[in-house]
C-alpha cells in the first residue's frame, strides 16, 4: 500500500475522531454519551496497542503467558465498589485533577509528594507511549510494505513523523478547557467509539483468520498439537511459574487502579457513581472477548510463518500474506484507536498532574497575572500543550534508544513495575489513617530505586553496550547482587522479578516510617477523611472551625484571576445564598476559604491552590495549624474524657481500696488493743497466783501446814517461771512479727537437731507417762536456724504432750524428703484439734475452747511463734487434716 | 450456819490460795475450772456468794452470771467478778449485768476475803 494513501487514512480517520468528539462535548448533557456503557467502554482504554499486538506475540512465543495481564483486572473488577467507590467519592468532593492529586492530598497536601508521584508516572508511562509508537511505526512500515528500509535519521523516519502527528493532535484534542476537574465528555466519547472499533476489528480478524483461513478453532488445534513444544505452550511450568504469574496478575491489579489514563477515565471521568455496577461485569467481559481468538491467531501464525516473521504482528501478516489488505486495514485502524486512545488519554493525564504538581507549585506560581483570568487560562493551557507534546516526543526518543530492540510485551511491563509503586501508598492509605507522608515518599523512592536497578538498569546497558555482563554478574561481581537475580531468587522473570523485591522494600518503608512517623496536624486530618470516607462531608465542614482572617474581597481577587470576573462573582454569590450569609460579608470564614480552594483546585491543582489562598489569608499558615490543633485538642478531649472516666473509675477503685485498708487498719488497731489486753491479762494472772501465795504465806507462816507452804512454794516457781516464759515468748513474737529477728542459718543436720528437741521435752513427757520418738534414722543436712527450728519442735512437742492422755501417749517426729523442701511432721493419739479451730490455731493466743488442761502451760503465743519463725525459714506449717486420730502438725524447710 | 463460797476460775494456782484463804474463816468452799462446771455444780448447790472469773473457756463469768440471775433457785446469790479485766467500761459492763461487786487480780487475799464478808453478813 502506498504510504500516502495510509496517510490519508489515518488523517482521516483522526478527523473522523475530532468529529466524534466535538459532536460529544456539543450533546453532553445526551444520554448518548452519559451512560454505563461509555464509562465501561473508556475503561477499556487499558486495551492499547500492547494487547491488539503484544498479546498475540507473547501467545506465539510462551503460550497462555498473555493472560495474567488481563486476569488481573477481571479480579480488580468487584471490588471496584469498594475501591473504586470511595475513591471516585473522594476525588469528587475535592476536585482531584489527577492521581498525583489523590496521593499528594490524602498525606496532607504534600507538595513533594505530589511532584514525586508525578515523576513516578512520567517514568511509567513514558516507555508505554514509546511501545505505542513502535506498534504504530513498525505497523505502518508493514502496511506500506518498508520491512526492509531501515532508516538512518530522524527527518527520515516515518515513526518521527507519526509521533508528531500524534502529539498535535493529542496536544489540541486534550487541552480545550482549563479546569482540570471538568469533565471531557468529548474525548472519552472518542476513546469509547474506539474501544468499539479496536475490539470488533480484533474479532473480525479472529473470525477471519480462525474460520476463513483455517477450518475453525479445532482444525488449529489439531495442526498445532504436533510441534514439539505444544505442551509448554499451554500449560504452567512448575512452581516458577506459578510464582511468575502470581506477580504478573498482582501486578496487573494494581496498573488497572494506577495507571495514569485508568485513573483518568475511571475515576475523574466518571460522572455517576452507578456506572461502576455495570462496569464491573461488562468490563470482564470485553477483556474476555478480546483474547478469545488471541491464542488461535498465534498458533495460526505459527503455522503460517514458522517463526520467519515478528509474530506479536500476525494480525496484519496474515491477511496480507493472503492479499487481503482491505482486512490488513482495518487490523491496523484497530491499532491505530487503541494507540491514539492510549496515547490522548495518557498525556492528558500526565500534562495535568506535570503541569499542577509539578510545573505550577515549583516555579510557575508567581508569572500569574492578577485580574486577567483569560491570559492566566491561556498560561494553563500552553502548560499543559507543551508538556502533552514534549512527552510525546521524549517518548520518541526513549523508543528510538531502547524500545526498538524489546518487545511490546517487556517494555509495557516495565511501566507497570514502574507504576505499582504507587500502590502501597494509595491502597493502604485508603483505609488506613497511620499512613504518613514521610512512609509514602520513602516507600515510593526506595521501591523506584530496586525497579530501577533490577529493570531499568539491566536494559539500558544492554541497549548501550550490547553486552549484559551486568545481568550475568551483578554489581560489583557480587552474585547475591545480580540485578534479575537479587539475593539468589532467580526464578522469576525480570518483571516478576523486580515488582516483587521492589514491592516488598516499598511496602516494609511505608509501613515502618508511618508507624515510627506521627504526620503532622493536617496530614492526620486528611488521612482521617480519606479512610472515614463516607462521614467526609461533614469532617470536612467541620474540621475548618478557622481562626485565621482574611478579606472576602482579598479572596475574590484571587478567584478572578482564574476564573473570570464573572465566574468567581457568580460563585461568591451563590456561595453566600447557600449559607444564608450577606452578599456584603467582609471577613472570610473557613468555608469560603475551603469552598475557594476547591473552586481553584480544578484549575491549578490542589497544592498550587492552598499555596495561592495562603497568599491571601494572613497568618494562614499559623492559624491553620492552630485549626487543625483544635481540632486535634478537640479530638483528645474527647480522648481526655474517656481518660478521666478511667481515671475515675480508678480512684474510687482507690477510695474502696483506702477503705478497706482503713478498715483493716481499725481492725489491726483493734486487734492491737486485744493483744495488749491479753498481754496484760497473761501477765497479770500468774502475778496474781504469786500475790496470792506470797501474802497468805507471809500472814498465815505459823498456821500453815507444811504441806500447804510448799504447795504454795512449788505454785510460785511455777507462776514465776510463767511469767519469765510469757515475757521472752512476748518479746520473740514482737521481734518475728516486726520482722528484726535475724535468723542465724547455718547447714546442720535435721537428725541431731530433732534428737535434741526430743532430749530437752523428754522429761516432760515422761512425768505424763507419753512416749516421745523419732523413728528415722537417715541423716538429712540443710540450711536452717538451729535455736529457732529447736524452739519449733519443742513447742509442737509440749502441745503434743499437753494434749495427750498420761500413760498411752505416743508422739512421732519424722521428716520426709518433698520437693524441694523437707517435711517435718510431729503427731500425737491425742484428742486431735477440731475442725472449728483449724483456722485460728496459729493465732497469737488462741486457745482452744477444748483445752482441758493444766493452765500454767501455755502462753497463747507458742503456735503463733512457731508459725512465724517456719515462715521466717520460707517454709510453711499446718495441721494435716486427714489423719483421724490424734493431731499431726506438719512444717517444711526449704532445701536450697 | 457456814458460809458457801463457789470459786470459778481457770487458774489452779490462784483458786488454791483463794480457798485455803476462805476455808480459814470458816466458809464451805466449792471450786469450778469453768463456767460449765460451775454450772453443773449449782444445780444441787446454792451457795451464798459466787466468785467469778470472767476470761475461762467454754462457759465464760458473764454468761455464768445471766444463768445465776435467770435461775429462780439462786435468787440469793451474790455474785462477784474477779478478774484482771480492768478497763473502766469492763467494770460497768459487770456491774450492769448484775455483779454485786467487781473486784481486780492482782489482789490482796485479806481484802478479797473482807470484801466477801462484808456482803455476806
Amino acid at each position: 500500500m502506498n504510504n500516502y494513501i495510509l496517510i490519508i487514512i489515518i488523517v482521516s480517520y483522526l478527523a473522523m475522531l475530532f468529529y466524534v468528539a466535538f459532536l460529544a462535548e456539543k450533546r453532553k448533557k445526551s444520554k448518548w454519551v452519559n451512560n454505563p456503557y461509555v464509562y465501561t467502554l473508556s475503561l477499556a482504554v487499558y486495551c492499547s496497542a500492547w494487547t491488539y499486538y503484544g498479546s498475540v506475540g507473547i501467545a506465539a512465543n510462551s503460550g497462555i503467558d498473555f493472560l495474567p495481564i488481563y486476569i488481573g483486572p477481571v479480579i480488580a473488577a468487584p471490588l471496584w465498589i469498594i475501591v473504586l467507590r470511595k475513591v471516585i467519592r473522594i476525588s469528587n468532593q475535592n476536585k482531584i485533577s489527577s492521581i498525583a492529586d489523590f496521593i499528594s492530598l490524602r498525606y496532607g497536601n504534600n507538595v513533594f509528594l505530589g511532584a514525586l508521584v508525578t515523576v513516578i508516572c512520567l517514568f511509567g508511562t513514558l516507555p508505554y507511549i514509546s511501545l505505542q509508537l513502535k506498534a504504530v511505526s513498525e505497523t505502518f512500515e508493514i502496511m506500506a510494505d518498508h520491512t526492509s528500509y531501515v532508516s538512518t535519521n530522524i527527518l527520515d523516519d516515518s515513526t518521527f513523523y507519526v509521533a508528531l502527528l500524534l502529539a498535535i493532535f493529542a496536544t489540541f484534542f486534550g487541552t480545550q478547557n482549563a479546569d482540570a476537574s471538568e469533565k471531557h465528555t468529548g474525548i472519552i466519547a472518542s476513546v469509547a467509539f474506539e474501544s468499539i472499533l479496536k475490539l470488533v476489528f480484533f474479532l473480525i480478524i479472529g473470525i477471519y483468520i480462525t474460520f476463513y483461513l483455517f477450518d475453525g478453532t479445532t482444525d488449529i488445534y489439531n495442526q498445532i498439537s504436533i510441534i514439539d513444544n505444544f505442551k509448554e505452550l499451554t500449560s504452567l511450568n512448575g512452581l516458577e511459574d506459578g510464582f511468575n504469574w502470581l506477580f504478573l496478575i498482582s501486578l496487573s491489579f494494581m496498573a488497572i487502579f494506577l495507571l495514569p489514563r485508568q485513573f483518568q477515565v475511571s475515576v475523574l471521568e466518571n460522572n455517576r457513581e452507578k456506572y461502576l455496577k455495570k462496569a464491573i461485569w461488562l468490563f470482564p467481559l470485553y477483556l474476555l472477548l478480546f483474547n478469545a481468538f488471541v491464542i488461535f491467531i498465534a498458533w495460526a501464525g505459527k503455522l503460517t510463518f514458522d517463526g520467519a516473521v515478528n509474530s506479536e504482528y500476525y494480525t496484519l501478516l496474515l491477511p496480507l500474506e493472503n492479499g487481503n489488505s482491505f482486512l490488513a486495514t482495518l487490523v491496523f485502524l484497530g491499532g491505530f484507536s487503541a494507540v491514539i486512545s492510549m496515547v490522548v488519554v495518557s498525556t492528558l493525564a500526565l500534562s495535568i498532574m506535570v503541569s499542577n504538581n509539578l510545573i505550577i507549585p515549583y516555579g510557575f506560581l508567581d508569572k500569574f497575572i492578577k485580574n486577567q483570568p483569560e491570559r492566566n487560562a491561556k498560561y494553563i493551557k500552553n502548560i499543559r500543550r507543551i508538556s502533552i507534546f514534549t512527552i510525546i516526543i521524549i517518548a520518541y526518543f526513549f523508543y528510538i534508544l531502547f524500545s526498538k530492540q524489546l518487545s511490546l510485551y517487556s517494555i509495557g511491563l516495565i511501566s507497570f513495575v514502574i507504576i505499582a509503586q504507587l500502590a502501597p501508598s494509595f491502597f493502604i492509605g485508603l483505609f488506613w489513617n497511620r499512613g504518613s507522608s514521610k512512609g509514602a515518599i520513602i516507600g515510593i523512592i526506595v521501591g523506584f530505586c530496586i525497579t530501577f536497578y533490577t529493570l531499568i538498569l539491566p536494559f539500558t546497558l544492554v541497549a548501550y553496550t550490547g553486552t549484559d555482563t551486568f545481568t550475568q554478574l551483578g554489581f560489583n561481581g557480587i552474585e547475591a547482587l545480580k540485578p534479575h537475580a537479587l539475593f539468589g531468587i532467580d526464578f522469576l522473570s525480570p518483571p516478576a522479578h523486580a515488582f516483587f523485591w521492589s514491592i516488598l522494600f516499598n511496602l516494609l518503608c511505608y509501613l515502618i516510617f508511618s508507624i515510627i512517623t506521627k504526620g503532622n496536624y493536617r496530614e492526620r486530618n486528611y488521612a482521617e477523611m480519606f479512610v472515614d470516607s463516607n462521614n467526609f462531608k461533614a469532617l470536612q465542614d467541620s474540621a475548618l472551625v478557622w481562626k485565621g482572617e482574611a478579606y472576602v474581597a482579598d479572596i475574590k481577587s484571587v478567584l478572578v484571576r482564574f476564573l473570570g470576573e464573572k465566574k468567581a462573582s457568580r460563585a461568591l454569590r451563590l456561595f453566600f445564598t447557600k449559607y444564608k450569609l450577606p452578599l456584603d460579608t467582609q471577613l472570610a470564614d473557613a468555608r469560603l476559604i475551603n469552598f475557594s480552594e476547591k473552586l481553584l483546585t480544578g484549575s491549578i491543582g490542589s497544592a498550587s491552590a492552598k499555596i495561592l489562598i495562603a497568599k491571601v489569608v494572613k497568618e494562614e499558615q499559623i492559624s491553620l495549624i492552630e485549626v487543625l490543633r483544635i481540632l486535634e485538642e478537640s479530638k483528645e478531649n474527647i480522648v481526655s474524657n474517656k481518660i478521666l472516666l478511667e481515671k475515675s473509675d480508678e480512684l474510687s477503685q482507690l477510695s474502696s481500696k483506702l477503705k478497706d485498708a482503713n478498715k483493716e487498719l481499725v481492725i489491726k488497731d483493734k486487734q492491737k488493743d486485744e493483744f495488749l489486753d491479753t498481754v496484760a491479762h497473761e501477765l497479770k494472772t500468774p502475778i496474781t497466783g504469786i500475790r496470792a501465795a506470797t501474802e497468805l504465806l507471809m500472814d498465815d507462816e505459823d498456821d500453815m501446814p507444811t504441806e500447804i507452804k510448799k504447795q504454795f512454794l512449788s505454785n510460785i516457781l511455777q507462776d514465776s517461771d510463767r511469767l519469765g516464759r510469757l515475757i521472752n515468748n512476748i518479746l520473740d513474737f514482737e521481734k518475728l512479727e516486726t520482722g528484726r529477728l535475724s535468723l542465724d542459718i547455718t547447714y546442720l543436720d535435721i537428725h541431731e537437731t530433732i534428737n535434741k528437741a526430743i532430749a530437752n521435752t523428754q522429761h516432760i513427757a515422761a512425768k505424763k507417762g507419753i512416749t516421745l520418738k523419732l523413728n528415722n534414722v537417715y541423716r538429712f543436712k540443710l540450711d536452717y536456724d538451729e535455736d529457732r527450728i529447736l524452739q519449733v519442735l519443742m513447742n509442737l512437742i509440749s502441745n503434743a504432750i499437753k494434749f495427750c492422755e498420761p500413760e498411752i501417749g505416743i508422739i512421732e517426729v519424722d521428716y520426709i524428703l518433698g520437693n524441694n523442701e523437707l517435711e517435718i511432721s510431729v503427731s500425737d493419739n491425742g484428742k486431735g484439734v477440731p475442725n472449728e479451730d483449724m483456722e485460728y490455731i496459729f493465732d497469737k493466743f488462741y486457745q482452744s475452747q477444748h483445752q482441758n488442761t493444766i493452765k500454767p502451760e501455755g502462753s497463747g503465743l507458742g503456735l503463733a511463734i512457731t508459725k512465724q519463725i517456719v515462715e521466717k525459714h520460707k517454709g510453711k506449717i499446718w495441721v494435716d487434716k486427714t489423719k483421724k486420730t490424734g493431731a499431726k502438725f506438719v512444717f517444711t524447710l526449704p532445701i536450697s | 450456819m457456814k458460809h458457801r463460797i463457789l470459786i470459778v476460775d481457770d487458774e489452779p494456782n490462784i483458786v488454791m490460795s483463794l480457798e485455803y484463804a476462805f476455808k480459814k474463816k470458816g466458809f464451805e468452799v466449792f471450786i469450778a475450772r469453768d463456767g460449765s462446771e460451775a454450772l453443773t455444780i449449782l444445780k444441787d448447790t446454792i451457795p451464798d456468794i459466787v466468785l467469778l472469773d470472767i476470761m475461762m473457756p467454754n462457759v465464760d463469768g458473764y454468761q455464768t452470771l445471766k444463768h445465776i440471775k435467770n435461775t429462780v433457785s439462786l435468787e440469793a446469790t451474790k455474785v462477784v467478778f474477779l478478774t484482771a479485766k480492768n478497763k473502766a467500761s469492763d467494770i460497768e459492763k459487770g456491774l450492769k449485768i448484775g455483779a454485786d461487786k467487781y473486784l481486780i487480780k492482782p489482789f490482796s487475799v485479806k481484802k478479797i476475803v473482807s470484801e466477801i464478808l462484808e456482803l455476806v453478813t
